[in-house]
């Protein structure tokens, strides 16, 4: 029974959840953590039973209401939404784990609603991610998108300024995606996404297609943050608290992406968008302008969580140029990425996130390795996170960038190719730079570190609190098993979610 | 030479495991100094026992095979201790246990900060050396050349001044470039043929493939691994690394790091084009013709270098290209007298870094025009570095006297005239070079008498036992490790691979 | 061109909601006028879709005994309302965050206006 109805659970669990939480918090705020973090875990645990199921006995589907789709509203979970979801709630766990010890720095007499709406965009994504119906994606891409703007705009002085940039671009993208979606519902007549894949081939004649998928992936490509489209990118990361920007950074934009990859690969054919109208022409050629303009623009700045923010605009090229690739390694390297750019982007923000509790700042011109002293499993952590932001093998890193270039080799794009290793380069460049600073600069403050009451030692290592490093160092230090045995998920799950006519 | 005798052994992976196993075990003991030195040297002396168990298998054909699992569908994490990497293996570890002893005298004598650091990074350099040395396929490859790279990193910025900071940089941006090509010429080698394993002959097997292609790939593997190599004009960060500790530009600058690059470029032109698609596009001689070059003008610039460790470090560029000029020539004689060089250059290379971390060490001294005189208060130190000077400018009983005449007599057989001249001018220049520094040391007076005599024993012992062993090696060059046979079945197995 | 124009004069009409969206949202200095802006793109949106809906002669989807069940072509597809019920909700919902914001703006520079509130960002 709960079996079977377990694509919807997830949704519907972080949902209530939500909704409960400024309930049952009123009297004691504390709860409200508690609640966010206990529902982020049963979330996490079931989309490991999800995952598992999937990958045993193949795909199922749930269908709201017990309307037959394409009347009702379907959710299907296959190996590539299982993947995904797992991925979002793994890391939203962990990010949540780590906020526990930043609540009284950051937000500050907002942890009740902050908790209600990290609940609420990890149900957007979750939805996004699970669902099988083209408006239902809307409303779920809503949710998510307007529990971020409030996430965002909890921050620091210039975060509401950033969170309404964010608002009005985003707005601007969702109306996007639902004024396509009107153009290929009114040819169709159907908004549910197998249906309409059976429907489309008899019409990819037809203008109004065309537009449709235009408009669609225009709309994903700014929730995406595809170059050009990254304008409210990088003030959003940099001025929203810590845990909002680990939270958002590693799920956000990737759950943009795995929208445009369904909907280009499992709604229309691959064929009409590869060859006939080459929108995966298109998204590759910007995915690698954004990561080259990304790497450099991560090299023009001072503060790290603005560095690491132009970062994922790089990054996210990544995941745009493998979809780009239309073949199925580019599609492999893809997916592969969107687990580890996860994983990356998740642990260098919890970092960042630690150096700001810590010092009070995260600008990198002023780090040395006082820095190191105090935070020394942080500083590890930045460390291979780093190593494999740059793809230096044992790391995942490594990788997504193998089977990125075997894709690009494999469509015969040289350019890719060399932009994917030139940004390996680059990413050498602007990480180095602060390890150089972290490691090799002298300490303004030689006692760093030292000076510590035995009380607080207990409590920490260095002056870094177990419950902001252990989070930070899981997540870091996965990267390393990732790597070693990307095979088995690249083999046990990647390989079955290449779509037919790849 | 028919297939190898194939068999699952866990010796290889031991054998690069047993440093990285004790890497948190120097992490653990900082605070214990005497404990963290035991444990490097019980990881080096462990390492060579469990190279040396393989040694009699590698000399009777038969190859230990391990493999961990897969790291891309189809392309498995693998060692295969095959006789090269066996040859490599074993100067390797062999050479670590000296200079782990030379390290500790070393660091203790300059009161190093960061000691443990070192220790730990110098174990994760051995562990990746074994692991390049036993790849059994270019991804497995790959993986440990990184890791190499990264891991040599804290060594070279080890004393943290400016100088050492901006080598590291040079140091990156030159080897992370080659990591970077490395794995686009991989890529592209897998999506042309399907495998990425190393086979003797080349692994191209039937396939026709267009000049183009073949001399582009070429050539990314060439900067891949000749940026390690040090191929002009791919060396500069050589030099450059002499910032770091003495004792690793004595392991790795001079055997474990560079000799990597080499073994790549032996790897490539051996296992992955193999001798009949290097001839056929003219390659051998595109790659000739840069180690040519290199060998000339690396000599002629060591002559400038004041900093012995930078003349030192010219004459790595220049004898390392030896090694590339040997497999380029791909003649028998001079394969063999290529992978001899190996050996015999790490000897003779080795003996001369530690002489020059003695003399730092005991008198602070860097530079050659200081040198006057201190034959006399060094005397052990100033004879081995004669031992090796004289070694690396080709004169016998030495063993830089064998692999080069095994090179000439391979230039020969390839019956190139060029390569003999080379070989030739370029003893001679290494004579010129070296000459300068024995002179100083033993037949000019000291301007101002010297206050120490020589540094600790744990420096001084190591130096002279690979001096010797340069003397021994060069009177019989089979002995202990039976060099010469396994340079022989080496350049057989390449060679009788390719051949109808 | 009269038959195009004329034709479809609820599109073209739909289409000039856009622009003067798009219009608002990107040129305008003031955050509230943006939002203005924002909305009457999302109402063209609405507008699209409801006028997909519209059939000439056909009447509301509410079950009419003088019409019956069995003709669906004398009613006018509810799907399309149904959807944008939901988007007007949305549609709510995020010009409420979005004026949320912009108090929040107001308390802390004082400014709605745009150029003015970069100066003062940076000053800060």
């Amino acid at each position: 029974m709960i079996i079977q109805n377990s694509p919807a659970l997830i949704p519907l669990l972080l949902l209530a959840s939500a909704i409960s939480i400024p309930l049952l918090a009123i009297r004691k705020t504390g709860i409200a953590y508690v609640t966010a973090a206990a529902a982020a875990f049963c979330a996490m645990a079931i989309s490991a039973f999800n995952t598992y199921r999937v990958w045993e006995s193949g795909p199922i589907t749930y269908h709201f209401g017990g309307w037959i789709p394409p009347i009702g509203i379907e959710y299907v979970l296959d190996p590539l939404s299982a993947f995904v979801t797992l991925v979002v709630n793994v890391v939203a766990f962990v990010v949540l784990c780590h906020a526990g010890g930043l609540k009284d720095r950051e937000i500050t007499e907002k942890a009740t609603p902050y908790y209600s709406l990290v609940l609420l965009l990890l149900c957007g994504a979750n939805g996004m991610i699970l669902t099988g119906d083209l408006f239902n994606l809307y409303v779920f891409l809503e949710i998510f998108s307007l529990a971020g703007y409030g996430l965002i705009g909890i921050g620091e002085k210039q975060a509401p300024v950033a969170s309404f940039r964010y608002l009005i671009m985003g707005t601007i993208g969702a109306s996007f995606y639902l004024l396509g979606l009107g153009f290929v519902y009114i040819v169709t007549g159907t908004l549910n996404m197998a249906d309409m894949k059976t429907m489309l081939p008899l019409l990819y004649g037809n203008p109004a297609v065309t537009a449709g998928l235009t408009l669609i992936v225009i709309g994903m490509g700014i929730k995406m943050a595809l170059f050009p489209l990254h304008g409210w990118l990088p003030d959003a990361y940099t001025y929203a608290p810590s845990t909002s920007t680990a939270l958002i950074a590693p799920i956000g934009t990737k759950v943009a992406a795995y929208v445009i990859l369904r909907v280009l690969f499992f709604v229309f054919d691959v064929k009409f968008v590869d060859q006939t109208l080459p929108v995966t022409d298109l998204i590759g050629w910007l995915a690698a302008g954004g990561i080259l303009f990304g790497s450099v623009m991560a090299i023009a700045q001072r503060e790290m969580k603005r560095m690491l923010a132009y970062s994922s605009v790089a990054q996210i090229g990544y995941i745009g140029l493998g979809i780009g690739l239309a073949n199925p390694l580019g599609l492999i390297g893809a997916v592969l990425h969107i687990l580890n750019h996860a994983f990356m982007k998740g642990a260098l923000f919890l970092v960042a996130a630690n150096l700001r509790k810590n010092a009070g700042h995260s600008d990198i011109s002023k780090l040395d390795a006082t820095y190191r002293n105090r935070l020394p499993w942080s500083m590890a952590a930045f460390t291979l996170a780093a190593l494999s932001m740059i793809g230096l093998p044992p790391t995942a890193g490594f990788f997504s960038k193998w089977y990125l270039a075997l894709g690009s080799i494999d469509k015969g794009n040289w350019v890719f190719l060399v932009v994917i290793l030139l940004s390996s380069l680059l990413n050498a460049v602007y990480f180095f730079r602060v390890l150089e600073k972290v490691y090799l600069l002298p300490p303004t403050d030689p006692e760093a570190g030292k000076a510590l009451p035995k009380l607080a030692r207990r409590r920490a290592v260095g002056q870094e609190e177990y419950s902001l490093m252990i989070p930070t160092v899981v997540l870091s230090f996965s990267l390393l098993l990732l790597g070693l045995w990307n095979a088995n998920i690249v083999k046990g799950i990647l390989q079955r979610i290449i779509p037919p006519g790849m | 030479m028919t297939d190898p005798d194939l068999y699952i052994s866990v010796l290889p992976f031991y054998a690069v495991i047993v440093s990285l196993a004790a890497v948190p075990l120097i992490l653990m003991s900082t605070r214990r100094a005497n404990l963290r030195e035991f444990w490097t040297l019980a990881a080096s002396l462990v390492k060579f026992s469990l190279v040396f168990a393989l040694l009699p298998g590698a000399l009777e054909g038969r190859v230990a095979v391990f493999t961990f699992w897969e790291i891309s569908p189809g392309i498995a994490l693998a060692l295969k201790a095959d006789t090269l990497g066996v040859f490599f293996a074993l100067i390797a570890s062999g050479l670590w246990i000296l200079t782990s002893f030379y390290s500790i005298g070393y660091v203790r004598g300059l009161d190093e900060h960061k000691q443990t650091r070192y220790f730990a990074s110098f174990a994760v350099c051995l562990s990746s050396t074994m692991g390049i040395a036993f790849s059994a396929n270019l991804l497995s490859f790959i993986f440990f050349y990184e890791i190499l790279t990264i891991a040599t990193y804290p060594l070279v910025i080890h004393k943290e001044t400016k100088v050492a900071i901006d080598a590291g940089r040079k140091y990156l941006v030159y080897t992370l470039t080659a990591g970077v090509l490395l794995i686009a010429a991989a890529a592209w080698t897998y999506r042309l043929t399907g495998t990425l394993e190393f086979q003797a002959g080349g692994l191209f097997g039937d396939l026709s493939l267009s000049p183009s292609v073949v001399t582009t790939l070429f050539l990314l593997f060439l900067c891949g691994v000749g940026v390690k190599a040090g191929i002009m004009p791919l060396h500069s960060w050589l030099p450059a690394a002499m910032a770091a500790p003495t004792p690793v530009s004595a392991l790795l600058h001079a055997v474990a790091v560079v000799k990597s690059g080499v073994f790549g470029v032996v790897r490539v032109v051996g296992f992955v084009f193999g001798p009949e698609l290097m001839n056929q596009f003219g390659l051998s001689t595109m790659l000739a013709l840069c180690a040519g070059v290199t060998v000339i003008f690396a000599s002629l610039l060591a002559f400038r270098q004041d900093n012995l460790k930078h003349r030192l470090a010219y004459s790595t560029v220049g004898h390392l290209s030896y090694i590339v000029l040997g497999a380029a020539l791909l003649s028998p004689a001079s394969l063999v007298g290529g992978l001899l060089h190996i050996a015999n250059h790490a000897t003779m290379k080795i003996t001369l870094f530690f002489c020059a971390g003695a003399i730092y060490v005991a008198h602070h001294k860097e530079k050659i025009s200081e040198l006057d005189g201190i034959g006399r208060a060094m005397p052990w130190t100033m004879g081995a570095f004669t031992v090796g000077a004289v070694g690396l400018a080709g004169v016998p009983p030495v063993n830089g006297f064998l692999s080069k005449w095994q090179l000439g007599l391979g230039a020969l057989q390839a019956g190139e005239v060029l390569p003999l001249a080379i070989l030739v001018v370029s003893g001679l220049l290494n004579a010129g070079y070296f000459a300068p520094i024995v002179y100083r040391a033993f037949l000019k007076k000291a301007a101002v008498p010297y206050e120490h005599g020589e540094a600790a024993p744990a420096m001084v012992v190591p130096l002279v036992f690979t001096a010797l062993l340069s003397v021994l090696l060069g009177l019989n060059p089979d002995l202990f490790f039976h060099f010469y046979r396994l340079a022989n079945i080496i350049s057989g197995s390449i060679l009788g691979g390719a051949g109808p | 061109m009269t038959d195009i124009l004329l034709g479809h004069y609820a599109y073209w009409g739909i289409i000039a909601l856009l622009v003067i969206g798009l219009y608002g949202m990107m040129f305008k200095n003031n955050l509230a006028k943006k939002l203005i802006g924002m909305t009457i793109f999302q109402v063209a949106i609405i507008m699209f879709y409801v006028a997909s809906a519209v059939k000439w002669g056909a009447t509301v989807p509410i079950l009419d005994p003088a019409i019956g069940a069995a003709d669906a072509a004398k009613y006018i597809s509810p799907l399309q309302h149904c959807l944008m019920l939901t988007a007007i909700v949305v549609g709510v919902a995020t010009i409420g965050v979005a004026f949320s914001l912009v108090i929040a703006i107001h308390r802390r520079y004082k400014t709605l206006d745009e150029s003015t509130l970069l100066e003062r960002m940076k000053t800060s």
